[in-house]
């Protein structure tokens, strides 16, 4: 079994919050919608790395490109990111999408979590850090969010 | 992230996610999801594919009118991992025999990190607790623990521990980049943890760890849990 699949066969069955899930229905066409990267890649500005395991989030100026992987876990491969930032964190995808008209623009900022957080509790998230990230995003017009993991 | 997209769709935030994990989405429902089958730590599949990526972007731009939620849409293309299949990086010679063979080897690599960091504009995923210049530094520090040292008596604590390993591993998958033409997804990781005198002491160095009893968040996280 080759390393990825030992890990998916490890995750997967992790019980998780009985949540119904809704939907958010956009009332324009994403050529006018603002859209935002929120990544559980666990990415911070240079400088600013650290051991990062809660709940917490940190903002990533949607022009900053000197983010860094702060994520504690070591099972996934970081060559890919270490080449291209863009295979997790596609904001260079999402400029070009903006000035190809295909959105209508990329948000202020990006936010960044920690994934598979050792000590966080999914109450953390629903109560407090998830309300508060998603403010930060409203509070800038934003429309869409695309979430990309590691 | 699947919690999270629940609460921001409850926000009045229209979102969809990627998953690398089928099975986990399965269990958490979050309302859109592309699910991929591409290498954990490659969400949009392909580094440097600028033409790849934009593919899967649209791919889930196109779940956003769904409302018959939860939705999860499998991407059509895989891509497997490669980590069966290190790296074919082609070593320097051996330079100073005084010194240990890991730290030697360490020098011995600097100009190909170097060769990365200018390609890359400056950007390197090495930095968490030393910069280039340290991390000889640290692998005299991980020497002390395969050698029976705790983590505690090199002056680390777990995250120290973590972070220190990480570092080590960025230097030598950033000067790998420049030294091999295959680079594929975990064939890097390889490379370093089982061909590389460096990436070898910090496996030693971790099952010292184990059989001590020494820090348990440190000795789990030193290195990747499929590389034994």
């Amino acid at each position: 079994m080759s390393a990825d699949a030992t890990i998916r066969s490890n995750v997967t069955g992790v019980p998780g919050p009985d949540l119904t899930p809704t939907a958010t229905v956009l009332d324009k066409p994403l050529s006018e919608c603002k859209v935002a990267i929120c990544t559980t890649a666990g990415l911070r500005l240079a400088g600013d790395i650290k051991l990062w395991l809660d709940a917490s989030f940190t903002v990533l100026p949607a022009a900053a490109r000197d983010v860094q992987l702060s994520h504690f876990s070591p099972n996934f491969d970081r060559s890919g990111l270490t080449a291209d930032i863009n295979v997790a964190y596609p904001a260079d995808r999402l400029s070009d999408l903006a000035k190809a008209g295909v959105i209508g623009s990329v948000a202020t900022n990006n936010l960044s979590f920690m994934g598979a957080q050792l000590d966080a509790t999914f109450s953390t998230i629903i109560n407090d850090s998830g309300p508060a990230a998603a403010q930060i995003l409203l509070d800038d017009g934003v429309d869409v969010v695309i979430f990309t993991p590691v | 992230m699947s919690v999270l997209s629940h609460v921001f769709e409850k926000a009045g935030l229209a979102t969809v996610g990627i998953s690398l994990v089928r099975g986990q989405a399965e269990t958490v429902k979050p309302p859109r999801i592309l699910n991929v089958n591409f290498p954990l730590g490659r969400p949009l599949g392909k580094p440097d594919d600028s033409e790849f990526q934009t593919s899967v972007l649209m791919a889930m731009f196109d779940l956003l009118p769904r409302t018959d939620v939860p939705v999860l849409v499998d991407f059509p293309e895989s891509i497997e991992e490669q980590g069966s299949e290190p790296s074919s990086c082609p070593m320097p010679p051996r330079h100073n025999p005084d010194l240990n063979a890991a730290i030697d080897e360490a020098n011995g690599l600097r100009n190909a990190y170097s060769r990365n960091l200018e390609a890359t504009g400056g950007r390197t995923l090495l930095g968490r607790v030393a910069d280039v210049d340290g991390v000889v530094g640290l692998i005299e520090k991980i020497i002390e623990i395969e050698s029976g040292a705790s983590i505690a008596d090199v002056g680390w604590d777990s995250a120290a521990a973590i972070a220190a390993s990480q570092d080590i591993r960025a230097y030598y998958e950033e000067a790998g980049l420049q030294l091999a033409d295959n680079t594929g997804a975990r064939q890097l990781e390889t490379w370093f943890f089982h061909q590389t005198e460096t990436g070898q002491l910090i496996r030693r160095a971790r099952d010292g760890m184990r059989d001590r009893n020494d820090d348990k968040l440190a000795t789990t996280y030193l290195a990747p849990m499929t590389q034994g």
